[in-house]
């Protein structure tokens, strides 16, 4: 029987249902596994997504793009296969695709974590024959402390600079852990504030039901604003940029799961750097590959080649899934170097 | 150990030199005397001979961590750096222990090279469990020997200097030379008596900042000393009580490996620090630094080096004088005394003659002279100036002469340390010979951080074999490649040699083709003075 998916020039394809699955080139037919930008591109006749990320995508593809939704679990048949879209619990709308042919069944994780986040549906774990899961965090280096834990060392940091009467610059991808920030920070110790392109998703996340403290968008604060004591929440991308003089003194941070590595971390040009990660680390990765029932594993999207030699080692059929080098698009993907691939994190 | 490991947890995680400052002076005023010497000792780069083979704790580490040994190197290479991968990669501590840092390494650190593998893995098992990941990265890093966290000598003087309240110089100095870490030793730091107990002590080195601009921008040439710039070894002679010192600027004490000089030495007047450069010297001219390396790098010395490479010590600068510390007085000062007293001394010390110049085009024009008499050029230095403790601003300059450039291509690419340790950062460049690109050079200084990205991105991509670290990536980006000095050398596959090599420029303008040639580089080596060490 032939393979319900293959990868084409577009990015990963399934014959059987004439779709693709989170292509890099405009399609005639695209699913969407979530909206960011390594996922996400712009130009497709149609999109189909879940309903709770149709919004999101909708900024990030533009108001032209037709995007179709179904509920999570909601079974939908294309062609000859049936399509089904999972909580991956990544950032708030993302999917893992499953895909079913006469009993057959490949799930696509696209991003994933199965660690807590307030923001968005915890992962649910769906069994299939091949799994094509990401390895972002492929390595067993990555062992992410419990996200309460970072939150503690985040606000223990805001009430430092606080003390010191000082602003705290929190940096962060403004899709998905930006929100998760603000989810988990505790709102009493000070104002917050966030960059204009975090305060039009918080909206949309609000909009879905997710519970996020008050914000105040900078753009709106007066120019004789204090911003001492506060915490401004900003997209990685407004590092070293004049926006951030209005601030006055203060103390900047990077949150992100590279910063697990000192290396990274020293490497960025801020004053502390947090683990939280919106991806699997390498025990969960291993977990849910190893619950999903999989025989198959194909590897995509990070760490390839280790995680495929160790998951063949140690019984598995496993082989690389070669993607586009599509690191540095835009702001939600990570300009770094601990990151060949490029993607969020 | 767990106040050590907060505190090199606080001078990782801030880039603020006043929180620095503030976290190590909070520890030193906590901690118990000897924790806090042990604490000095590592933060001012010291550390113990080799402990452990690194590829002992490599297999061990990946061992009790249970991943295959592939796996381990793919992540050390990930990392860059191995304590802290193993740090890393372990399972979460069992126990918890409150052992003092001292203990940790009086009791098992400094116990390692004593014991054989079987023993040394059981200590290490052992340790590992009681230590949660910060205190396992860095008691990795005091075995690996790479303990190194970004706090500068000067701000560890001063937060001790303020921790101690006394003026920063005084801690400098009694942190010179040779000394273990002990209580007794860091009460003698911080106590307001003056001891005289140390008489072969030197002083902290002034060091010079490059010249940048023109010296016009310096002012009145008539306000500035100018001398040759010496290449050899700076050094210090000392002699208090009859007892003398000659001191490398590594605080290494070197009196034994230069035995033509201690001889003058002992012929100094009583109570004197004199600052200058130790240069292999034969009939009236310095030799080239290569051949004083040679003799460096012998363990014995011989009857026929020291005849081949005589050494001599060109004195500059006076640091003490009848047994007081005159390193505040104005250079100008200080040099008279010098002169007075090196006049009395035997050869093998001379004084670094002042190059005179009616203006500083004259000066310049003299400053052509330096590849011909050896030397790196000149150094300025401000006649009012004081002798400063480290590189300051502003007094000493060097103006070296223009280095030579060859364009070469990058072939080899390795990951970096430290703070570059996830990127790709060191190089090495091929130059054409016979239709092929022979390496000829390694660097990795001179890019911005920008360009480090890009070649990085680059080297990920264009990756065609790998030999463990290393990338062997596809000739196509050619870069300027400065350096210094050029010679003749049997240990390099293209035959040559050259020093302090960096990349001056990223020339995106050249194809390979245009890149330099063996030929065309050994036709530069003609214009250099011979070396007829080979
Ligand atoms: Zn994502
Ligand atoms: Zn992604």
């Amino acid at each position: 029987m032939p393979d319900l998916l293959v990868t084409t020039p577009s990015g990963l394809y399934c014959p059987s249902g004439d779709f693709h699955v989170d292509p890099w080139r405009a399609v005639p037919s695209a699913i969407i596994t979530h909206a960011h930008s390594d996922h996400a591109t712009a130009g497709s006749a149609r999109y189909l997504t879940v309903d709770e990320g149709a919004k999101v995508l909708s900024t990030r593809l533009g108001p032209e793009a037709l995007i179709q939704t179904v509920r999570y679990g909601e079974p939908i048949r294309i062609g000859d296969v049936t399509v089904s879209l999972h909580p991956a619990g990544h950032i708030l709308g993302s999917s893992q695709v499953r895909i079913e042919r006469g009993g057959e069944v490949w799930v696509v994780t696209g991003d994933y974590k199965t660690a807590h986040d307030a923001t968005c549906r915890p992962f649910e774990l769906v069994r299939c024959h091949t799994l094509i899961t990401e390895s972002t965090f492929g390595l067993p280096i990555y062992r992410w402390q419990h996200p309460s834990k970072t939150f503690a060392e985040i606000n223990s940091w805001w009430e430092t600079n606080k003390s010191a009467k000082i602003a705290s610059v929190l940096f962060s991808y403004s899709l998905g852990k930006a929100q998760r920030l603000l989810s988990g920070i505790d709102a009493s110790i000070g104002p917050i504030y966030c960059h204009g392109a975090i305060e039009r998703l918080n909206q949309i996340y609000r909009d879905n039901g997710v519970l996020l403290p008050e914000t105040i968008y900078v753009g709106d604060a007066s120019r004789k604003t204090s911003f001492a004591g506060s915490i401004i929440v900003a997209p990685t991308s407004a590092r070293g940029t004049p926006w951030l003089r209005r601030f006055g003194e203060f103390s900047s941070a990077y949150v992100s799961g590279w910063m697990q590595i000192r290396g990274a971390r020293r490497r960025r040009a801020v004053d502390r750097g947090f683990t939280l990660s919106d991806h699997a680390d390498w025990p969960a990765l291993l977990d849910v590959i190893q619950t999903s029932g999989a025989e198959r594993v194909l590897v995509t999207h990070g760490f390839v080649d280790p995680m495929v030699r160790w998951l063949n080692e140690n019984g598995w059929q496993a082989a690389p899934l070669h993607t586009e080098f599509r690191g540095e698009l835009d702001e939600t993907s990570e300009p770094s170097t601990a990151n060949p691939e490029g993607s969020d994190s | 150990m767990k106040q050590f490991a907060a505190l090199y947890a606080c001078l990782d995680e801030t880039t603020k030199t006043g929180r620095k400052v503030e976290c190590l002076r909070e520890y030193l005023s906590h901690a118990d005397s000897v924790d806090a010497a042990w604490a000095i000792y590592f933060l001012s780069g010291r550390k113990p001979k080799r402990l452990i083979r690194s590829t002992d704790l490599s297999q061990w580490g990946a061992e009790v961590a249970a991943v295959p040994m592939w796996l381990f190197e793919e992540c050390h290479e990930s990392v860059g750096d191995l304590a802290e991968t193993i740090a890393l990669l372990l399972p979460d501590p069992t126990i918890a222990s409150h052992m003092p840092l001292h203990q940790w390494v009086t009791e098992k650190l400094l116990l390692l090279p004593k014991l054989d593998p079987t023993s040394q893995k059981e200590l290490l098992i052992d340790s590992w469990r009681q230590m949660d990941r910060i205190e396992r990265l860095v008691w990795n890093k005091l075995i690996t020997g790479a303990f190194r966290v970004g706090i500068s000598q000067a701000l560890v003087i001063r937060a001790i200097a303020e921790m101690a309240n006394l003026p920063p110089a005084v801690i400098a100095h009694r942190l010179m030379g040779t000394w273990e870490p002990s209580a007794e030793f860091f009460n003698g730091l911080i106590t307001h008596e003056i001891e005289d107990a140390d008489l072969t002590r030197p002083y902290p080195f002034c060091l010079a900042h490059p010249l940048q601009g023109s010296p016009e921008e310096l002012g009145e040439i008539d306000d500035w000393l100018a001398e040759w710039k010496w290449d050899g070894i700076r050094a210090q002679m000392v002699r208090r009580k009859g007892v003398i010192s000659i001191w490398s600027r590594g605080e290494e004490l070197v009196t034994d490996r230069f035995p033509e000089l201690a001889p003058a030495a002992s012929e100094l007047p009583d109570g004197v620090a004199i600052d200058g450069e130790i240069v292999a010297w034969k009939g009236d001219q310095v030799l080239p630094f290569s051949l004083l390396q040679q003799r460096i790098g012998r363990k014995t010395l011989g009857k026929k080096i020291l005849e081949s490479v005589p050494v001599r010590f060109i004195a500059f600068d006076l640091l003490e004088y009848e047994g007081v510390d005159i390193r505040e007085r104005p250079l100008a000062e200080r040099r008279l005394h010098l002169e007075k007293i090196v006049s009395e001394s035997p050869d093998s010390i001379t004084l670094s003659s002042v190059e005179q110049g009616g203006s500083w085009n004259e000066l310049a024009l003299r400053r052509e002279e330096s590849r011909q008499r050896n030397v790196e050029g000149m150094m300025l230095k401000s006649r009012q100036s004081t002798y400063g403790v480290g590189r300051v601003t502003g007094i000493w300059w060097k103006w070296k002469i223009n280095p030579y450039t060859v364009d070469a291509v990058l072939i080899y690419a390795q990951l970096g340390h430290g703070r570059r340790a996830s990127l790709y950062t060191d190089y090495t460049f091929g130059i054409w010979h016979e239709g092929k690109l022979v390496p000829f050079a390694k660097a990795y200084s001179g890019l911005t951080d920008e360009e480090i990205r890009e070649v990085d991105r680059f080297v990920r991509q264009n990756t065609i074999e790998r030999f463990g670290p290393v990338r062997h990536v596809r000739p196509e980006l050619v870069f300027e490649i400065a350096f210094e000095n050029i010679q003749l050398s049997k240990r390099h596959k293209s035959g040559i040699a050259v020093r302090f090599p960096r990349m001056q420029r990223w020339r995106k303008d050249k194809p390979i083709g245009e890149a330099d040639s063996l030929e065309s580089i050994r036709a530069l080596l003609e214009r250099e003075p011979a070396d007829d060490s080979s």
